[in-house]
């Protein structure tokens, strides 16, 4: 099969649904004629014109605002963050407006939105344009949330987005932009709410987000060695979130670690580890465990940003101890 | 009986009339509902300000689009909703037009173009530009109105959004309702400019006017060439309209200490409906009698929709998280 970057993977899925559905429109800042400072529109604008490859003066809670306006009328926008950082400007049309008027309308208006934007820790790109904040818009009612880790989920999840009619927010964690992947050329999509098993095991099973998930899947193969025998899930969305599998996981290993580059307090980790406490206590053999970024705004020098993130020495550990217990 | 070409050319400032009495009546009785308790969450009231809802939705379709405010009764009501649907969902009923999800501050009718009412001042604002983007996409005539007051002018969503809708000439029209207070905050206080069209000419370069909001007439007037405007690809207008509410912000609250008994009895005076009654006898649109018979069937249809309402079923409660995602119902 051809191998394309992840970048590469998500932006035929926006090709190809813009080919087929006229209402999609693209905003953002410098998605037109430059095609997106990460490449995601790139060769689009002279297909479509300004119309749909809209850039916009820097206003995010406006154009946030003026998407929910055009989702709720017929069109089905894609906001081009650039940045997820900037997400926050946009903060109350998304939690008061976007995530509720499916709701209060009973049904009646649709809210086919795509919010997209890269996450992550990488590059010292220090603490304005480091952020993930998924958390946040999992903790909310009305949103879905997808965070690929490969260029085949990427592309297959894009398409679910622009062809459902909620709201996805789409995270394409910076340091996976440019890995190459396997990529059918034959249309598919996929599901949300369906976690992959990426790598099957017995000992012990890890749940590992985004980037954490090819840093855990080069860690295992190391552990293969020791005759470690790990199962790996990756989430791929985490609303909804597919709990049954990582149950299902547990079940046969009994013992879950969580990896997760965002923060733990109220995070990702957290939401797992009490439902399988609710409906997989009796299949542990050791306390759960999680794994996660320190606590901390990101800082900008090599030294401390490395500092703050799991690397491999640290899934490896956390995984050890797992098993130890 | 008066001639036909009379009647004709009549009837549609009649209807004003009898839209703006629709609305003064469906406000009275929400308000007594209000304090009967029948009410349980928040009413904010349209009383004195209704000949700007009814003079700017006399000019739109029932495919055009309109974004709202917490003020939001006469809005609805003046783009079809009925008065049993405001009233049901004012008093949390299955049959609201919110089925009971939204209260005052929350109503839709999408089908004819309601496309909410809002608890947050602002985002009626972008919405409308947005509901412009979208017609403009797709090749539409549908043009879209955002209402708003005096309060949101400072907001950043009105830059954003009324510089958005200039500089993509978005078939949008802006209606601000200055009632010159925003809660207890005074316009006054709140700008250095208070010529609202003012400020948008010079800012954003868009068509603005500024009318007296309470002659429903010039209401109608200024509506019908932004509605032309944005009907025809010309881009997007304001419409600053004066006016001033003469209930409390909201039923249930003290009014006391920011304005003026003087003021309010001054304002009394300007009655939007009463200064069109008079002007349709003298005009010889309609008489005395026809007025009244028409204040009498407006009362009828009040009464009807708040017996409605009170007799209408409360929502199932296991239906309580319905509708949060478009598959789920
Ligand atoms: C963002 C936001 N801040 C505060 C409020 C509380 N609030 C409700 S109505 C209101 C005043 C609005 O004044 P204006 O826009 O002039 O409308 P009016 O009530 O005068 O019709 C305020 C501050 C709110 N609803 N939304
Ligand atoms: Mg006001």
């Amino acid at each position: 099969m051809r191998e394309i970057t992840y970048t590469e993977a998500a932006r035929e899925a926006l090709a190809e649904q813009m080919a087929v559905d006229p209402s999609i429109f693209v905003v953002g800042e410098g998605i037109g004629e430059r095609g997106g400072n990460f490449n995601t529109t790139l060769g689009l604008y002279e297909k479509y014109g300004p119309m749909r490859l809209r850039d916009t003066p820097i206003v995010e809670r406006g154009f946030v605002g003026l998407c929910a306006g055009a989702a709720m009328t017929g069109s089905r926008p894609v906001v081009d963050f650039m940045f997820i950082d900037f997400i926050l400007d946009s903060m109350g049309e998304l939690l008061n407006q976007i995530s509720k008027i499916q709701y209060m309308s009973s049904g009646r208006i649709k809210m086919p939105i795509v919010l997209r934007g890269c996450i992550g820790i990488g590059g010292a790109a220090a603490t304005h344009h480091s952020g993930s904040y998924y958390p946040l818009f999992v903790h909310i009612p009305g949103f879905r949330v997808a965070t690929p880790s490969n260029p085949y989920d990427a592309k297959g999840l894009l398409k679910t987005a622009l062809t459902g009619d909620d709201p996805v927010l789409f995270l394409e964690h910076k340091l996976l932009l440019n890995r190459r992947g396997p990529v059918p050329e034959a249309e598919y999509a996929l599901p949300f709410g369906q976690a992959a098993v990426i790598r099957e095991g017995s000992d012990a099973t890890v749940v590992a987000l985004a980037v954490m998930a090819p840093k855990v899947l080069d860690v295992c193969d190391e552990l293969a060695k020791d005759r470690l025998d790990i199962e790996v899930i990756d989430p791929r969305t985490l609303a909804p979130l597919d709990m049954a599998t990582i149950l299902e996981s547990v079940g046969k290993t009994g013992r879950l670690l969580i990896a997760d580059e965002t923060f733990g307090p109220c995070g990702i980790g957290a939401e797992i580890s009490a439902q399988v406490m609710e409906q997989g206590f009796d299949d542990l053999d050791a306390p759960i465990a999680r794994l996660n970024g320190v606590h901390t705004p990101t800082p900008y020098s090599p030294s401390l940003e490395s500092a703050i993130i799991p690397d491999n020495a640290a899934i490896e550990k956390a995984i050890r101890d797992l098993v130890a217990e | 009986m008066a001639n036909d070409r009379t009647a004709s050319g009549s009837e549609p400032l009649v209807a004003l009339y009898r839209m703006m009495v629709l609305i003064r009546r469906t406000e009275e009785q929400l308000a007594r509902a209000h304090q009967m308790g029948l009410v349980p969450g928040p009413c904010h009231t349209y009383v004195g300000e209704e000949a700007i809802a009814t003079g700017v939705c006399a000019n739109l379709r029932a495919d055009d689009v309109v974004f709202s405010t917490h003020r939001g009764h006469g809005h609805a009501l003046a783009k079809g909703v009925s008065p049993r649907a405001v009233a049901a969902e004012l008093m949390g009923k299955a049959t609201g037009c919110s089925q009971g999800r939204g209260g005052s501050m929350h109503l839709f009718a999408p089908e004819i173009g309601l496309m909410g009412t809002s608890g947050i001042v602002g985002p009626s604002i972008l919405q409308g530009a947005g509901a412009g983007y979208s017609f403009k996409l797709l090749g539409s005539d549908q043009v879209s109105v955002a209402f708003f007051g005096d309060g949101a002018v400072s907001n950043g969503a009105f830059h954003e959004g009324l510089n958005m809708a200039a500089i993509w000439d978005l078939p949008v029209i802006f209606v601000c309702e200055d009632n010159m207070y925003a809660t207890e905050v005074a316009f006054r206080d709140a700008t250095r400019v208070q010529d609202v069209a003012q400020r948008v000419r010079a800012s954003y370069d868009m068509a603005a006017v500024r009318v007296d909001g309470n002659d429903v007439l010039a209401v109608r007037q200024a509506a019908e060439e932004a509605v032309a405007r944005a009907r025809s690809g010309d881009g997007p207008s304001l419409i600053d309209c004066k006016t001033y509410r003469t209930r409390p912000h909201a039923e249930g609250m003290r009014d006391g200490g920011y304005r003026t008994a003087e003021e309010m009895a001054a304002w009394k005076q300007r009655d939007p409906i009463a200064a069109h009654a008079a002007w349709l006898i003298e005009a010889g649109h309609a008489s005395a009698a026809d007025l009244e018979a028409i204040e009498a069937e407006a009362t009828t249809t009040v009464n009807d929709a708040i017996e409605f309402a009170r007799s209408s079923p409360f929502p199932d409660p296991a239906t309580a998280a319905d509708f949060i995602f478009s598959a789920g119902a």
